[in-house]
């Protein structure tokens, strides 16, 4: 690679771990003040984390909200993925479509949307409600990545297993599944890791009684600086980065992403 | 062969079943809200938290006020421009990266999902620290000896197209990625070989081929950014406040339900309208 473009990749790595080198630096101040850079090194904050029953409850709803609301988006994702591969009927084309729109309207709309629905329903508040909403939210992206999965699967296996006898879920079991598992496995890390991170919808949906992490942080801003939020803030990075490590390491996360090198003899 | 189920139609409920679930999940949780919404959108309002079943076009209305249209005007040009500087730095980036080793490539792209999954709070937090005063870059300077003393450049315009900017440069990486790795190398060595410059090579080659996720990538970052509601809060000053904050202000603050749905349902047709124009110019312009 030219140097030139050596020295861009260099740039926007700097651009991007900017606020991160920020953030870790400000959660290592022993003093509750906001100094860059850190005017000594220590753990307090991180200790403060563990101790302290607001934050740890926080990050419990935020947790329970991920796994849950993922959960839900792959279980609605994955039969109308499968549906679509399976039977290739136009009238149920649109669903697809349907299930990647609340992801790409302006996530405003969505959360009002969900916000007036949830007070008609009476649940508004509830942290059923949040899960519920971040599944529909974020069923955009298991949606995406099972659809690419099933267009990898090697149709004439599909078609000689039929041949030999084989019934729909012992196909499903033996030939569909081992092909579509890792694009799985990324669609429910996209939709666990955004939702952890979800701000607006968790807030309209249900933010003054189910508080979840980035709706804490918020807060607290708002109420005064803690080196809290800085702790919380590296926690979730690691997290983030962690989970799509573990998804590079045992799939191939380029052509998770839709990367396909030109076909070539 | 033509692929299994071609021609193949299902039937019974047993075979529709797989359907039937995701179908209702979408209908009961996303159409219906969206229904409900609309609907509110036209009753009346009578005092704060209660309104009643009308048919009046009172709260669209209002959208003749001037605040009201300068929000959206301010909004549709400052995300507009975050959408242009976001694709204009990430069109390069993701060029480059492509070119990489398969593991360089992966380590670039889990940094990138990482930054993306970044809560919105936590970005602004950062680079209110990075440019305020107290902890910020202009210390650096002061350091340096470029600056006296040491200055604050958020809150602002700029610090707020900068947020908007990061927030939405991963995302634009990954709607950009499949397209440019699908880009032919040889193609462009190719036109090299036949003594294109570099650059002329990007304008003629490279530029051509990505016009149409180039297009889908400016509309939906720039949605993207539309929907932002912590940033402008963090980053900008109250003037710089975008219709998504207005939105949720009428609806948690003001209580007023019916007019933040009249203003939801008009900035979604504002975006589809956007992306519909934007997809015909795109289309008229492509060569046949």
């Amino acid at each position: 690679m030219s140097l030139l473009g050596r020295l861009y990749l260099g740039l926007v790595a700097a651009f991007l771990l900017a606020p991160l080198v920020v953030v870790a630096g400000v959660s290592l101040n022993p003093q509750r003040c906001l100094l860059f850079p850190p005017d000594g090194v220590s753990l307090t904050w991180y200790a403060a984390l563990i101790e302290d029953s607001a934050w740890l409850g926080a990050m419990g709803n935020s947790l329970a909200i991920a796994l849950l609301s993922a959960s839900l988006a792959v279980a609605i994702a994955l039969p109308l993925a499968w549906f679509l591969w399976r039977w290739r009927v136009r009238w149920a084309r649109p669903l697809f479509t349907l299930g990647l729109a609340p992801f790409l309207l302006p996530p405003v709309i969505t959360a009002l949307g969900f916000l007036v629905f949830w007070i008609e329903v009476g649940l508004h508040g509830r942290m059923l409600a949040t899960v519920v909403s971040h599944a529909l939210f974020f069923v955009a992206l298991p949606l995406a990545n099972l659809s690419l999965g099933f267009e990898s699967i090697d149709r004439e296996v599909v078609e000689a297993g039929r041949v030999l006898g084989a019934d729909e879920p012992t196909l499903f079991r033996t030939v569909v599944l081992p092909a579509i598992a890792p694009y799985l496995v990324a669609g429910f890390a996209f939709a666990f890791v955004l939702s952890l991170n979800e701000y607006i919808v968790a807030y309209m949906v249900a933010g003054f009684t189910v508080e979840t992490l980035p709706i804490r942080i918020f807060n607290s801003l708002r109420y005064g600086y803690t080196p809290v939020m800085a702790v919380v803030s590296v926690v979730f990075v690691l997290l983030a980065g962690l989970v799509f490590a573990l998804v590079a390491r045992y799939g191939d996360l380029l052509k998770l992403l839709g990367a396909v090198r030109p076909q070539r003899e | 062969m033509s692929g299994a189920g071609a021609g193949e139609r299902p039937r019974g409920l047993a075979q529709h079943l797989p359907v039937l679930w995701p179908a209702a999940m979408l209908l009961g949780f996303f159409v219906v809200p969206f229904g409900f919404m609309l609907t509110f959108s036209f009753y009346r309002r009578i005092q704060a938290g209660f309104y009643e079943p009308a048919f009046v076009l009172d709260n669209y209305a209002r959208f003749l006020s001037p605040l009201f249209v300068d929000t959206l005007l301010f909004s549709i040009g400052l995300c507009a421009l975050a959408a242009a500087v976001c694709v204009a730095l990430a069109l390069p980036f993701t060029l480059a990266v492509a070119r990489l080793r398969r593991r360089t490539q992966v380590a670039w792209m889990v940094f990138i999902l990482a930054v993306l999954s970044l809560s919105e709070v936590i970005i602004g937090f950062s680079w209110s620290v990075l440019l305020g005063r107290a902890a910020g870059i202009s210390n650096l300077f002061v350091t340096l000896g470029l600056l006296e003393r040491p200055e604050a450049y958020a809150p602002g315009f700029l610090a707020l197209l900068l947020g908007l900017s990061f927030l939405a440069f991963p995302y634009a990486v990954l709607l950009l990625f499949p397209a440019v790795v699908r880009l032919d190398p040889e193609v462009i060595e190719a036109s090299r070989t036949l003594g294109a410059a570099p650059l002329t090579a990007f304008r003629t080659v490279i530029l051509p081929a990505l016009r149409s996720p180039l297009m889908i990538g400016l509309i939906l970052v720039f949605v993207f950014t539309l929907g932002s509601y912590l940033l402008p809060q963090m980053l900008g000053r109250p003037q710089h406040w975008t219709l998504s904050i207005l939105i949720t202000d009428q609806a948690i603050f003001q209580s007023n339900i019916p007019f933040a749905a009249a203003l939801a349902i008009f900035l979604m047709l504002v975006s589809l309208a956007l992306v519909a124009l934007t997809l015909a110019l795109g289309r008229r312009r492509q060569p046949a």
